[in-house]
């Protein structure tokens, strides 16, 4: 492992979304688009906004990593390029960290507007602070990144990789509490809920924008979101090979 | 197979080799690809690795860097097991299609190569001088055509002077100019010292190399020079000596 070509790799990757504007635009203004759609959805019931809206705020960056990891990681196996680096004085661990690195950084921008319109323009409360909020919503883009890097290695062509989020993250958005508390869905779901990374990322954000003493619950979450990313990133490394068939 | 390459590797003085390869069998998709290949290339030498599409060079190649998950054999690279650790900056390989970022300009593709195998900045322009893509710095990459990606993938895998490169069909598709500029280059290189192993599906390109090592069907045929090939066939023409090989090895 060597900082000098993980850094070069978080470049790289940072450099290669650079030259798309558009989707820089995209990654940026969509999350606080919808989020004022939402708003104004719910403009009679301003406490309906606050519960879907304020942990939003920090799951967008989720679910738009896990996208854009698995078509870059799925271009990179494509194209050849992984192949190459895989031939190079390179360690896998140089590679993932570099894509952390450089989701991350796009995560905290993301993390950043939406907040700022979130908390700062639509009238959404962080009794715990927005920081928090932004804190928690780089943790989970970076495990939205590992799962996308994880899928990705399943997926033989862009239009495979878009489908794994409504296969993958869908299910998961649903059953995280976000639209129903999750004690009111039938016995089995709730269970199968516990087994799903998206739950704690809910919940410790839920925890974050309700008032009350914060606690260990939140640690717990925190600690779940974090092990599942190194779990993903270990499996996404052994999906790394640098001999193939 | 193994009769042959044993009088060959007699008729020629042991000489250094950059790559030995013994008894090589590569399985592909159920497919034997490779069943028995043995097979050594010069220190210091141009090699055309030449054999019609789908004889198996791409597959002979990715053996050689460590990239193919191989059934059987053995091969040394620089002394090493293929595809060892410490190989890796030792072995420059240009896949067939060219292996760097589409959404990158030329100068972002090699800065990001150059941190990976660890050169200085300064090494890019004289690299690109080489593959005589100095003017395309900024150029992004998917913009250029197929033969300039070709060079810019090239480009890359020369920045660190690796002693031994492995060259999957480089001058294909290139201009005649261009392609004989490379070939310059690569006799170049080899008088530093450096081995090529270069492939080629066009029969001409083995003129343009010291030692041939020609392929059919995951098979080699002939290790040995372009004159000792003319020798043995009487065909001044490569290409036609080539098909006179073939001919001898299905006529026994
Ligand atoms: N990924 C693969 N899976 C299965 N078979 C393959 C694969 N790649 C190549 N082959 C087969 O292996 C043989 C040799 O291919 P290749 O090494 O690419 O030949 P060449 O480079 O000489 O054109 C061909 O018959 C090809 O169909
Ligand atoms: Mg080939």
């Amino acid at each position: 492992m060597s900082a000098r070509i993980t850094l070069a790799t978080g470049r790289r990757v940072l450099g290669q979304i650079r030259h798309d504007p558009r989707t820089i635009a995209l990654l940026l203004a969509v999350p606080a688009l919808l989020l004022t759609l939402l708003r104004y959805m719910f403009d009679g019931q301003p406490q309906v906004f606050q519960s879907i809206g304020a942990p939003l705020c920090g799951l967008f960056p989720f679910i738009v990593m896990f996208l854009i990891t698995s078509i870059t990681m799925l271009r990179e196996r494509t194209s050849g390029t992984l192949e190459r680096l895989m031939t190079l004085p390179m360690s896998k661990l140089d590679l993932l960290m570099g894509y952390g690195l450089a989701f991350g950084v796009l995560a905290a921008a993301q993390a950043i507007v939406v907040c700022a319109v979130g908390f700062g323009l639509l009238g959404l409360e962080s009794p715990h602070g927005v920081l928090l909020v932004g804190a928690l919503a780089i943790l989970n883009a970076l495990l939205g990144m590992a799962l996308g890097l994880l899928l990705s290695a399943f997926a033989r062509t862009e239009f495979q990789a878009v489908q794994f989020m409504p296969a993958f993250i869908f299910p998961q958005m649903l059953l995280c509490g976000l639209f129903i508390t999750r004690d009111e869905m039938a016995p089995v779901l709730e269970a199968v809920s516990w087994l799903l990374p998206f739950t704690y990322a809910y919940d410790a954000l839920d925890l974050a924008v309700s008032p009350g003493q914060l606690d260990a619950t939140l640690m717990i979450d925190v600690v779940v979101v974090i092990g599942a990313t190194m779990a993903s990133l270990a499996l996404g490394a052994v999906t790394l090979k640098r001999r193939t068939p | 197979m193994h009769a042959r390459w044993r009088r060959l590797s007699t008729l020629q003085p042991v000489r250094e080799s950059a790559v030995e390869i013994e008894d090589l069998n590569v399985v592909r998709g159920g497919n034997s690809v490779i069943p028995s290949l043995s097979l050594r290339v010069r220190s210091g030498s141009v090699t055309g690795l030449l054999g019609p599409s789908g004889c198996g060079k791409t597959t002979l190649m990715r053996s050689v860097v460590g990239a193919q998950i191989v059934t059987g054999g053995k091969i040394s690279v620089l002394g090493n097991p293929a595809g060892s650790a410490g190989l890796r900056s030792r072995v420059g390989y240009v896949t067939q299609a060219p292996s760097v970022y589409g959404d990158l300009t030329v100068a972002e593709n090699l800065s990001y190569f150059a941190k990976v195998v660890g050169v200085e900045q300064g090494r890019i322009t004289e690299t690109l001088q080489t593959v005589g893509l100095e003017d395309y710095l900024e150029r992004i990459v998917s913009s250029l055509s197929g033969g300039e990606r070709a060079r810019v993938s090239l480009a890359s895998a020369l920045l660190n002077r690796p002693p031994l490169l492995v060259l999957d069909e480089p001058t294909v598709g290139l201009d005649p100019l261009l392609r004989q500029g490379l070939w310059r280059d690569f006799h170049r290189l080899a008088r530093g010292g450096t081995t090529l192993l270069i492939s080629s599906h066009v029969m001409d390109e083995a003129a343009e190399c010291d030692d041939l090592l020609l392929m059919r069907e995951g098979r080699l045929l002939r290790n040995c020079t372009p004159n000792e090939l003319r020798g043995e066939t009487g065909e001044e023409d490569l290409g036609k000596a080539f098909l006179r090989v073939i001919e001898m090895a299905s006529g026994t």
